[in-house]
C-alpha cells in the first residue's frame, strides 16, 4: 500500500526531474552528487528532491539517449559517473521545457483566473 | 543485457560515492561525523527501493508483457478445454505429420550426402549418344586420362557385385565395392578401426586387403577389434582386412545394393581379373570425382568438355566420329537422389496443405471464438487496452495453441517413430539415417511458429479493428458478427476447399496410376512361384574357378535342378542368372552384351548393346512365358550343341522390322570386354515381351541363352508349387550344400511379393498421398461445418423471425444448404486450377492416365461437393427446426 503511494508520487515528480536534470546538465557534465547539490541550490533550496529518486530518472534518461555516462574524478578525486546532455536530450530539453512552460501558462490561468482576466 | 548489467554494477558504487560526498558535506558544514552520514543517508532515502527502481528501467518490458500475455493465453485455453483440445489435436497431427515427412526429406534429399564438402563430389557418366547409348561406363585409360587432368582431386571407378565370403559358421553372399585405393581418400571418410587403403598404390590388380562395414565386423566377427589383419576367403581367394568403416557410414550408390556395399576392396583394374587396359573396353560401370577445389561442377564440365574432343581427335580409332562420345559430370547428390526426388516433394507439398488446412480450421475456430469475445476485446479496448496490446494478446493466444500443439506433436512422432520409419520403402535412397534431427527439430519449431503466426494473425487483425459501439451493441442480440469476420471465415472455408481438392485430385490420378500398374499384363506369372539365390565363387585366379565353363557348371546345374524336384510340393524348377527373375534385379545386375548380327555392318563400329539373360529349359514354362514363334530351349540344347537362344518380341521388331527372326545368326560379345565367344548363336524362338524390368514400361529387347551353354556366377533358383516360405529355403539350402557346402543360399521371396516390391516406392506416396488428402477432406468438411452451423445459430432469431411470418421450412433449409454449397463450389473452382498446376507437374509419377483425368477431376468434385453437403445438412435441418417461439422470446 505505501509503496503504491509512493510509487505514485514519484510519478508525478517523474516529468518534471527529468526536465530539471537536463536543465542542470545544459551547464557542462556533472556526477549524481553534484546534479542532486545543483538543483537544491538553484531553487533556492524550495525543491528537496529525495535524492535517491535521482538515479531512476538517470539510468531512464539514458536509456533514452537524452544524456551519456562517463567515467571520471570527482573534485576530492574520487572516481564516479558523469552524466552528459546528448545532442538528443539538448533537443528534448528544449521540447520539454516548451510544453512545461505551456502547462504552467495554463495552470497558472486556471488558478488565478481574476487576475488574468484584471491584467487583460 | 551486457548494458543493463554493467549500468547496474556502477550503481552501487555511484550510490556509495554519492553518499559519502554528502557525508563530507555535512562534515564540513560542522556536524560530527555519525550525524554527517545518518543525514545522508535520511537525505538519499531507501538504498534498496532506489535500486529497485533503477533496475526496472533496464528490465525487459515487452517481456514482461509477454509473460502477463502468457499467463491470460494459458487461463483462456483452459477455460474452453474442448475447444483447446481440438486446435491442440488439430496442430498436433499437422505438425506430427509434417515434420515425419520432413525428417525423411531431410535425410534423403536435403542432406543425401554424408561427407565432407559433398558440393564437390560427382558422378561421372559417359554416353555414346551417337549410337544411342547411355551410361555405357569407362575405361582404365579414360580413368587414368580424367586423373591426371587437374580437374578433379580424385577420380574413383566403382564396381563391384556379390562375393561369397567363407571362413564364418555359414558362407555368406554380401555386396563388395571394387574400388581404386584413392576411393576413401575422395569421400573423405576415415575408418573407426584400423587404416584405409593407400592411396598412392599402383598395384595393377587388387591388392588383397579388404575394410569391411561395422555392420558385418559386428555380425560376423562379433565386434572382435582383433580383426584387422585377419585373413578371410571371398570366392576363395585370400584376403586381409585391414580396416572396419565407421558406424553408419554407407556407400553413395544409385541402388539399395550398392548402398548396403559391406566390403570394399582396392584395385588398380589394369591387372587380372581386369583385361589389359584398352582404350575402348569400358570395363568399369560407374565412375565418381571430387572436383578440384576452386571449380564448380560447370567450370569443370566445360574443361572435361575440352579433353573429350582432344583425346576424341589423338585417338580416333578409339572413338569414331558416328558415336559422339560424352563424358557428363552429375552431381553425386542428383545421381543417388535419382527419380524418387518427384515423389517426396509431392508427399512435402501433400503434407504441408494438411498442415495449413489445420491452421485454417484453427483460425476459423478462434475467429468464432473471437467473435463471442468480441464483447470482453472491446471492454478492454474501451478502458485503454492499445490495440497493440490487444493483437499481441490474441497472438500470444495462438502461438500458445501452436506450440503446446507442435510439442504434442513432436511427442506422438517420438512415439510412432519406429513404425513410421518401416512404413517408408528400403528402395528409397538414404545414405543418412531418418532421424529426429536437431534440423528437424528445429523444423518443427519453425511449422509450429509459422501456424501460430498464420491462426493468430486472422482474428487478431480483426479485434484490432473493432468498432466498440458495434460490438457493444451487437453483442448480446444473435448476430454473424461482424461483415468482414463473416467474409474472411468464408474465404478461409473456399481455401481449405481447395486445398483438398488439389490432394484429393493428386491422390486420385496416383490411385489410378496405381490400380492401372496392378491391372498390367505382366507376360510372366507370379503365383506360386518362389525364387532363391545363390552365387557361385568367381575368384581372380581361373584356375581355382570349378564352375568356369559351361560344361564344368553344368553337371552342378543338373544335380541342383533333380534335387529340387524331390522337395515336398515343388513342381517345378528352373535356374536363371540374376536378370532373369522378373522385376527383382537392379539395371547394373544386367549383361549388356555388344550384338552382332550376321551378314550386317556394325552400324558406327560401336554394336548395338542388348540384355541378355542366361536360363534352364524349364525358365519359360515355369514363370508362364507365351511362346510367339518357334520354340523354346530343350534339353537338347546343352553344352555341347550349338548355340541357341530366344528373344522377345520387341527384339525381334527391334532388328528384324520385316523379316523373320527365326534361323538367323548372331554374336554376342561382352561389351565390358572380359570373355568373346567367337561362335554363333542361332535364334530359335520369339516369346511375347514381358514386364520383367519395370512395371511401368514394357520391355527393351531381350535375348535369353541357355545356362548350359553359357555360364552365370549370380543365380537364381526358381521353385513353383505348393511352398512352404518357411521350409522351403531351408530346405533348398540343405539340397544346394550337399552339392557343394561352400555355397550361400540367401534371399528367399515369393515373385508376388517381388511384385509388390517393385512398386513400393509408388505404394509409399500413393498410400501416403491418399491419407492427407483423406484427411484434408475430414477437416475441410469440419471447416464447412463450423461456418454453416455457426451461421445458422447467430441467425436463430432471424429464422424464428421468418418462419413466424409464414416461411416455408424447406425453404430455409435449402438456403442454409445453398450458402454451404456455394462456399464448397468457389473452392472447387479455385481447386481445379491449382489441380491442373499440380497434376502437370506430378506427370511422371503417372503411369497410364493423364494429368487432366476428367473421371479423377470430375469424381473428385463430386465427392468434395458431397461432404460439404453432408457437413451443411446438419446445421440446415437444425435451422428448419427452430422453433419460432422459443426463438423470438429468447431475445
Amino acid at each position: 500500500m505505501s509503496t503504491k503511494e509512493q510509487r505514485e508520487r514519484i510519478e508525478l515528480l517523474q516529468g518534471t526531474l527529468d526536465l530539471l536534470i537536463l536543465r542542470t546538465l545544459l551547464l557542462g557534465p556533472a556526477h549524481g552528487h553534484a546534479i542532486a547539490k545543483a538543483i537544491e541550490f538553484n531553487s533556492d533550496d524550495v525543491l528537496q528532491v529525495e535524492q535517491g529518486s535521482l538515479y531512476p530518472a538517470l539510468h531512464r534518461l539514458i536509456k533514452r539517449g537524452w544524456i551519456s555516462a562517463d567515467e571520471g574524478t570527482s573534485e576530492n578525486n574520487r572516481r564516479a559517473k558523469f552524466y552528459r546532455l546528448t545532442a538528443k536530450g539538448r533537443r528534448q530539453l528544449a521540447v520539454e521545457t516548451g510544453k512545461w512552460d505551456k502547462l504552467a501558462g495554463a495552470i497558472a490561468h486556471i488558478l488565478r483566473p481574476a487576475e488574468q482576466e484584471g491584467e487583460s | 543485457m551486457r548494458r543493463r548489467e554493467r549500468m547496474m554494477d556502477d550503481l552501487d558504487r555511484d550510490i556509495r560515492e554519492h553518499i559519502a560526498m554528502e557525508t563530507q558535506d555535512n562534515i564540513d558544514r560542522g556536524m560530527s561525523p555519525e550525524e554527517a552520514r545518518y543525514a545522508a543517508l535520511r537525505k538519499f532515502g531507501n538504498v534498496t527501493r532506489v535500486k529497485e527502481e533503477t533496475r526496472d528501467v533496464w528490465s525487459l518490458v515487452w517481456l514482461e508483457q509477454l509473460w502477463q500475455d502468457m499467463r491470460y493465453a494459458l487461463r483462456m485455453l483452459r477455460k474452453s478445454p474442448g475447444f483447446t483440445a481440438v486446435a491442440v489435436l488439430t496442430i498436433a497431427l499437422g505438425i506430427g505429420a509434417t515434420t515425419a515427412i520432413f525428417s525423411v526429406v531431410d535425410a534423403t534429399l536435403l542432406h543425401p550426402l554424408p561427407y565432407p564438402k559433398p558440393e564437390q563430389l560427382v558422378s561421372i557418366i559417359d554416353d555414346l549418344p551417337g549410337v544411342g547409348a547411355k551410361d555405357v561406363g569407362i575405361s582404365v585409360p579414360e580413368w587414368h586420362d580424367l586423373q591426371r587432368s587437374g580437374i578433379f582431386q580424385y577420380v574413383s571407378p566403382v564396381g563391384g557385385g556379390s562375393v561369397n565370403l567363407t571362413g564364418s559358421s555359414q558362407p555368406e553372399r554380401i555386396f563388395f565395392g571394387a574400388v581404386p585405393p584413392n576411393y576413401f581418400a575422395l569421400l573423405g571418410v576415415k575408418p573407426q578401426l584400423g587404416r584405409s587403403f593407400d592411396p598412392d598404390d599402383r598395384t595393377p590388380g587388387f591388392t588383397l586387403e579388404v575394410l569391411i562395414s561395422d555392420g558385418l565386423w559386428k555380425r560376423a566377427f562379433g565386434g572382435d577389434p582383433k580383426v584387422l589383419g585377419r585373413n578371410i576367403r571371398l570366392d576363395n581367394d585370400l584376403y586381409q582386412i585391414i580396416g572396419v568403416m565407421p558406424a553408419g557410414y554407407r556407400d553413395p550408390g544409385r541402388t539399395t545394393d550398392q548402398r548396403n556395399t559391406e566390403m570394399w576392396a582396392a584395385a588398380g583394374f589394369a591387372g587380372p581379373p581386369a583385361p589389359p587396359p584398352q582404350r575402348n573396353l569400358r570395363i568399369l560401370p560407374e565412375a565418381i570425382a571430387r572436383i578440384a577445389p576452386g571449380l564448380t561442377v560447370a567450370s569443370a564440365q566445360s574443361r572435361v568438355d575440352a579433353l573429350v574432343s582432344s583425346l576424341r581427335k589423338e585417338y580416333p580409332e578409339d572413338y569414331p566420329l558416328q558415336s559422339a562420345w560424352k563424358v557428363r559430370l552429375v552431381p553425386l547428390k542428383e545421381s543417388v537422389v535419382g527419380d524418387t526426388r518427384q515423389s517426396l516433394i509431392l508427399l512435402f507439398g501433400a503434407v504441408g496443405s494438411v498442415l495449413l488446412i489445420g491452421c485454417v480450421n484453427v483460425a476459423n475456430l478462434l475467429l468464432a471464438r473471437a467473435s463471442a469475445r468480441g464483447r470482453e476485446m472491446a471492454l478492454r479496448q474501451a478502458l485503454g487496452a492499445a490495440r497493440k496490446r490487444l493483437i499481441s494478446q490474441l497472438l500470444t493466444e495462438g502461438l500458445l495453441l501452436s506450440l503446446v500443439g507442435g510439442m504434442a506433436g513432436l511427442a506422438i512422432l517420438f512415439c510412432a517413430k519406429g513404425f513410421l520409419v518401416r512404413l517408408v520403402p528400403d528402395s528409397l535412397p538414404r545414405l543418412n539415417d531418418i532421424s529426429i534431427s536437431w534440423g528437424v527439430l528445429l523444423f518443427a519449431l519453425g511449422a509450429s511458429l509459422a501456424a501460430g503466426l498464420i491462426f493468430g494473425l486472422t482474428p487478431a487483425l480483426h479485434s484490432g479493428r473493432a468498432d466498440l459501439t458495434h460490438a457493444f451493441k451487437q453483442e448480446g442480440r444473435g448476430s454473424t458478427g461482424s461483415g468482414e469476420q463473416a467474409r474472411t471465415r468464408r474465404v478461409l472455408v473456399v481455401t481449405e476447399f481447395a486445398l483438398s481438392l488439389v490432394l484429393m485430385i493428386a491422390a486420385g490420378l496416383l490411385l489410378r496410376s496405381f490400380w492401372d500398374l496392378l491391372k498390367v499384363r505382366l507376360g510372366f506369372n507370379p503365383q506360386t512361384v518362389m525364387a532363391v539365390r545363390t552365387w557361385l565363387p568367381d575368384p581372380n585366379d581361373p584356375e581355382t574357378d570349378i564352375y568356369r565353363t559351361p560344361a564344368q557348371q553344368a553337371p552342378f546345374l543338373r544335380e541342383i535342378l533333380r534335387r529340387g524336384r524331390t522337395l515336398p510340393g515343388v513342381e517345378e524348377v528352373a535356374i536363371g542368372d540374376l536378370a532373369a527373375l522378373p522385376l527383382g534385379h537392379n539395371p547394373t545386375d544386367l549383361n549388356p552384351q555388344a550384338l552382332i548380327l550376321e551378314g550386317r555392318e556394325i552400324p558406327g563400329k560401336q554394336a548395338p548393346l542388348v540384355d541378355a539373360t542366361m536360363v534352364t529349359p524349364s525358365y519359360f514354362g515355369l514363370l508362364g512365358m507365351t511362346l510367339l514363334r518357334g520354340r523354346l530351349f530343350a534339353e537338347f540344347d546343352d553344352e555341347k550343341a550349338p548355340g541357341a537362344a530366344v528373344i522377345n518380341d520387341t527384339f525381334a521388331r527391334v532388328y528384324w522390322p520385316d523379316g523373320d527372326p527365326l534361323g538367323k545368326h548372331l554374336k554376342l560379345e561382352n561389351a565390358r570386354g572380359t570373355t568373346s565367344d567367337p561362335s554363333w548363336i542361332t535364334v530359335v524362338g520369339v516369346i511375347a515381351d514381358a514386364r520383367t524390368e519395370s512395371l511401368a514400361e514394357s520391355g527393351d529387347p531381350k535375348i535369353y541363352l541357355s545356362l548350359f551353354q553359357r555360364q552365370a556366377k549370380d543365380l537364381t533358383i526358381f521353385l513353383r508349387g505348393r511352398l512352404d516360405l518357411g521350409a522351403t529355403p531351408v530346405q533348398l539350402r540343405e539340397q544346394v550344400q550337399a552339392v557343394n557346402p561352400e555355397l550361400p543360399v540367401f534371399g528367399a521371396q515369393t515373385l508376388n511379393e517381388i511384385v509388390s516390391a517393385s512398386l513400393s516406392v509408388r505404394r509409399f506416396s500413393m498410400e501416403m498421398v491418399g491419407l492427407f488428402a483423406l484427411t484434408a477432406l475430414l477437416l475441410a468438411g469440419l471447416g464447412i461445418y463450423g461456418v454453416i452451423s455457426y451461421i445458422v445459430s447467430a441467425r436463430t432469431h432471424e429464422i424464428g423471425l421468418r418462419l413466424a411470418l409464414g416461411a416455408q421450412r424447406g425453404n430455409i433449409m435449402s438456403q442454409v444448404l445453398r450458402q454451404g454449397l456455394s462456399l464448397a463450389i468457389a473452392g472447387a473452382a479455385v481447386g481445379f486450377v491449382g489441380a491442373l498446376i499440380v497434376s502437370r507437374l506430378m506427370a511422371g509419377l503417372l503411369y497410364s492416365v493423364r494429368p487432366t483425368d476428367p473421371v479423377t477431376f470430375a469424381g473428385v468434385a463430386i465427392l468434395l461437393v458431397g461432404v460439404a453437403l453432408l457437413a451443411c445438412y446438419l446445421p440446415a435441418r437444425r435451422a428448419m427446426k427452430v422453433d419460432p417461439i422459443a426463438a423470438l422470446r429468447h431475445d
